[in-house]
């Protein structure tokens, strides 16, 4: 019996093995799960985020209108007379028109409460009003019933975001207000409505009034001009540096570079912008012009180094075979390469500027944070962009702003999700294995 | 002429070049291609190129000093008494802000934006000579570019002959432009640099680089008047510096591990099904704009965190560390991921097999095996997350305090070099003051510590890739 001991040797070792092998595998499991608790706690992040934005956001899609009876008093409206559009856009007093037929119709108690009851209407009343009156002059004298925009604190009031129950005096709404609004309700002369004002103007200090087409425009113009300067440069340093540059010290700098501007922090483009486009070339602030500059040096390494890489992928087969035909080395290149490479490049640079278009802390620096209220209409007219109007409507105290916000984000998310899914389709479509 | 009309004019110019060029090769080739050197073609790019490129040149360069030269001019004009802001002075004794500002003035007023201050006589005479010498430089220009495209033309034109070597002629000059495109990537670098240096050494003579990267104290708001209280203006860096390590170790915190775990999953562990829905919805964080984390941060994480400390009796700020901190991490979270993945992805299955020869369960394997390997592309990765971290901007912007306070307290608020730089130059930037400065010194630091992280994490990423290779 010579090899009992080992036996014996061997089943303890197994003894030991199985005793420790319960422990191994609970050890594996709960490396498994923390892979999976990792990837859950992403994926409930960003549902979390988007949850977030969407059900704050879409109320900014509607807007409450209040319907009104006024009196296009003459004597208000048109003083001498005269009906004309001039006179009564430069002489009419349209807001007096709307306090006279609103006092008479609710009665407020003094100068406090009337100033309550006018509060409920948006200053952009007034402006609906004039508009009426001067596409139909006839009616100057008689009582009309117009649908007129509530002011933001009303409009959050049937959205529900401000309680009723809250204490009057921590409540935007007062309790007279409350009691008129309900009196309208009541009477059907409130209404929700699609807010298409909010993709057709500018911005505003009134939350109600404020708009985000300005900022798409902006934006429209700002990507434009990246997209003119970014891409015919990066397309033609890819194709350099990728077929023709020898491989030298210069190339060598060039390509370490590159990778290094794409890891550099976006906010230094900005004070780059600063200090060389506004203080030395001294291009007009604000502007789209300099925006799309300076965004399109930010995205100049992304499109290079997604070029280089759809350039690569190219097989070598292809252009020997154009060499072996005469082609010269251009010619190998423009005529067969590049058609090849095209579907990778255009892919790298939708992804490029959807970056763009969500970048922010640069334009910051060039001060394309200003107040603008009109759309611009060119690329050197001062504006602002949809990041950019999100940062500043973020930081506006009033309530309104908030739904604003969230509904700028939407817009702007619904812009990039296009962007790239135009560039993964465009990518399966064109996807080729060599 | 406006600059629109003068560009469309030479454009029309160079594609009737291109095809005068390309008829005059066709004749002379009579019939027979085979007696020209190049295709027809080449010789009428080669003709386009002169005509084009050296009208272009002239543009570009005549627009770039063009502003200068008529405004020098203009300030020649003037009478030798001006008037700016109600004070009558001798003109050469005027003050450089002032002397800009009635430039300004009298640009502006020329080309109807908004003028500062009154409209004074001195000021219309001015637009005027602006106005004239304006529309003479450009009609100058217009003539110029007309003469050198016209002269393009005409050598190139007379140049076409059987034996000339177009095509190798006009490879040549696109190569050239493939060159100096490929160049503005280091453009742009020495611009940065220089920019950043300019500014930073301007702010230097005014406060000492020392006080400034070892001072204990931060509050960039100079005083107006001299006896103003609280505003004497100091400028040491240290609690921003602080400040933002502050919030970058807690983006880490949320990003190495939750990054690394999803990337060890997906890699090791996910099906293919799983991985390929998983990885796009991990990289969709990577896509939201920074501006919509930071909106969320504000809105909805700092005031949670805030009332869930209050619940347990801590005192938050509202504008916490911790809660810019998350969000940062989680933006972080695929940029971590997706780079661990490629590199967990190269360790070659082979020493993963052997592991599992061993007898070694998947977890031993990778924790033994396969994250040794992958160390040092995964420090890597992690560094260049760092540096992305720190130059993150909008988070901490809207989420971040503005108050620099040297804390290592995440319920605290803190401010960052990006918010400093931020609050600092928004506005209306006055280019004299040490607070505006101090931007641009603070960016030099920051692009200088970003470029070492990415130097040292590209280096190591690179040279470990090669290792399996």
């Amino acid at each position: 019996m010579t090899d009992a001991p080992s036996t014996v040797l061997i089943s303890g070792q197994r003894e030991r093995v199985r005793r420790g092998l319960d422990r191994r595998l609970r050890a594996e499991r709960r490396f498994r799960i923390y892979g999976v608790v990792a990837i859950l706690l992403a994926i409930l992040m960003l549902l979390f985020l988007a949850g977030t934005i969407v059900s704050k956001g879409y109320p900014a899609f509607y807007q409450t209108w209040i319907e009104v009876d006024v009196l296009l008093d003459e004597d208000l409206i048109a003083p001498d007379g005269k009906t004309d559009p001039e006179t009564l856009r430069e002489d009419g007093d349209f807001r007096g028109a709307l306090i006279e037929s609103l006092v008479a119709r609710y009665k407020p108690a003094g100068r406090e409460q009337e100033n309550l009851l006018v509060a409920m209407f948006s200053t952009d009343a007034e402006r609906t009003l004039q508009n009426f009156t001067i596409a139909n002059p006839d009616r100057i004298g008689g009582t009309i019933s117009i649908w007129v925009k509530a002011s933001s604190d009303i409009d959050q009031l049937t959205k529900g975001a401000i309680g009723r129950n809250a204490p009057e005096s921590g409540r935007k709404v007062k309790d007279l207000q409350l009691r008129w609004y309900d009196r309208m309700e009541k009477d059907g002369r409130i209404e929700t409505r699609f807010n298409s004002g909010f993709f057709a103007t500018g911005d505003s200090r009134e939350p109600e009034q404020a708009g985000i087409w300005g900022a798409i425009v902006g934006s429209f113009l700002t990507m434009l001009v990246t997209l003119i300067l970014a891409f015919p440069v990066g397309l033609a340093a890819a194709v350099y540096l990728e077929e023709f540059a020898p491989k030298n010290r210069l190339t060598d700098l060039i390509e370490v570079n590159i990778n290094n501007l794409a890891a550099v922090p976006s906010i230094v483009f900005g004070l780059l912008g600063l200090a060389v486009f506004l203080n030395f070339f001294e291009l007009p602030r604000s502007a789209p012009l300099v925006g799309g500059m300076v965004l399109a040096l930010m995205t100049l390494p992304t499109i290079i180094i997604s070029g280089r890489a759809s350039l690569l992928a190219v097989p070598p087969s292809v252009r020997e075979a154009a060499f072996g035909l005469g082609a010269s080395r251009m010619q190998v290149v423009s005529h067969h390469v590049l058609p090849l490479a095209m579907p990778g490049i255009l892919t790298g640079t939708i992804i490029g500027m959807a970056r763009a278009l969500g970048e922010t802390a640069p334009l910051l620096m060039i001060g394309m944070v200003a107040f603008i209220v009109d759309i611009p209409g060119g690329p050197a007219d001062a504006s602002t962009v949809m990041p950019v109007q999100i940062y500043l409507w973020a930081d506006s105290p009033e309530r309104g702003f908030v739904e604003k916000t969230s509904g700028a984000v939407i817009v702007l998310l619904v812009f990039l999700v296009v962007m790239n899914a135009s560039a993964v389709y465009l990518r399966k479509k064109f996807e080729r294995r060599w | 002429m406006s600059y629109g009309a003068i560009l469309a004019v030479l454009l029309a110019l160079t594609v009737i070049g291109f095809y005068l060029g390309r008829g005059r090769a066709r004749a002379l080739a009579a019939g027979s291609r085979t007696r020209l050197h190049s295709l027809p073609g080449y010789y009428g790019a080669h003709v386009a190129i002169w005509i084009a490129l050296p009208a272009l040149i002239l543009f570009v360069f005549w627009i770039s000093f063009q502003s200068a030269i008529v405004e020098g001019i203009v300030w020649n004009g003037l009478p030798d008494k001006v008037t700016v802001q109600g004070e009558t002075g001798q003109k050469e004794a005027l003050a450089p802000e002032r002397k800009r500002l009635l430039i300004d003035n009298i640009a502006n007023y020329a080309t109807g934006d908004i003028v500062s201050g009154e409209i004074t006589p001195l000021v219309k005479q001015g637009a005027a000579r602006f106005l004239r010498l304006q529309a003479l430089s450009s009609w100058i220009m217009a003539a110029a570019m007309a003469i050198l495209a016209a002269l393009g033309l005409l050598a190139a034109y007379r140049s076409v002959s059987p034996a000339m070597r177009a095509r190798n002629r006009v490879e040549r000059a696109i190569l050239i432009l493939l060159m100096v495109a490929s160049t503005v990537a280091i453009l742009t670098t020495v611009g940065i640099v220089l920019s950043l240096l300019f500014e930073a050494m301007a702010f230097f003579t005014k406060i000492s680089p020392v006080d400034f990267l070892f001072g204990l104290e931060w509050s960039p708001q100079t005083a107006i008047r001299e006896d103003q209280v609280g505003a004497s203006g100091a400028f040491g860096a240290i609690p921003v510096f602080a400040g933002t390590m502050l919030i970058t170790v807690i983006a880490m915190i949320v990003a190495v591990p939750v990054g690394l775990f999803a990337a060890i999953y997906l890699s090791e562990y996910a099906s293919r099904r799983l991985r390929a829905t998983v990885k796009p919805v991990l990289e969709v964080l990577a896509g939201i704009p920074t501006v919509v984390y930071g909106f969320f941060a504000a809105l909805t994480v700092a005031p949670m965190i805030r009332d869930a400390g209050a619940v347990v009796g801590l005192t938050v700020a509202s504008e916490s560390a911790l809660a810019a901190g998350l969000i940062m991490g989680i933006m972080i979270i695929p940029f971590v991921s997706s780079l661990s993945d490629d590199i967990i992805n190269a360790v070659p299955q082979s020493l993963r097999d052997g592991s599992y020869g061993l007898g070694a369960t998947r977890s031993e394997t990778i924790r033994q095996v396969v994250l040794p390997a992958a160390l040092p592309g995964i420090v890597g990765a992690v560094l260049l997350a760092v540096s992305r971290a720190i130059g993150e901007t909008m988070i901490v912007v809207m989420a971040a305090g503005l108050s620099a306070k040297l804390t290592v307290n995440p319920f605290d608020a803190v401010t960052t070099v990006t918010v400093q730089i931020v609050t600092n130059l928004t506005g209306d930037p006055e280019f004299d003051s040490p607070k505006t400065l101090s931007a641009f010194a603070l960016g030099l630091v920051l692009f200088l510590v970003t470029l070492c992280l990415n130097v040292i994490a590209l280096r190591v990423v690179q040279k470990y890739r090669e290792k399996y290779d």
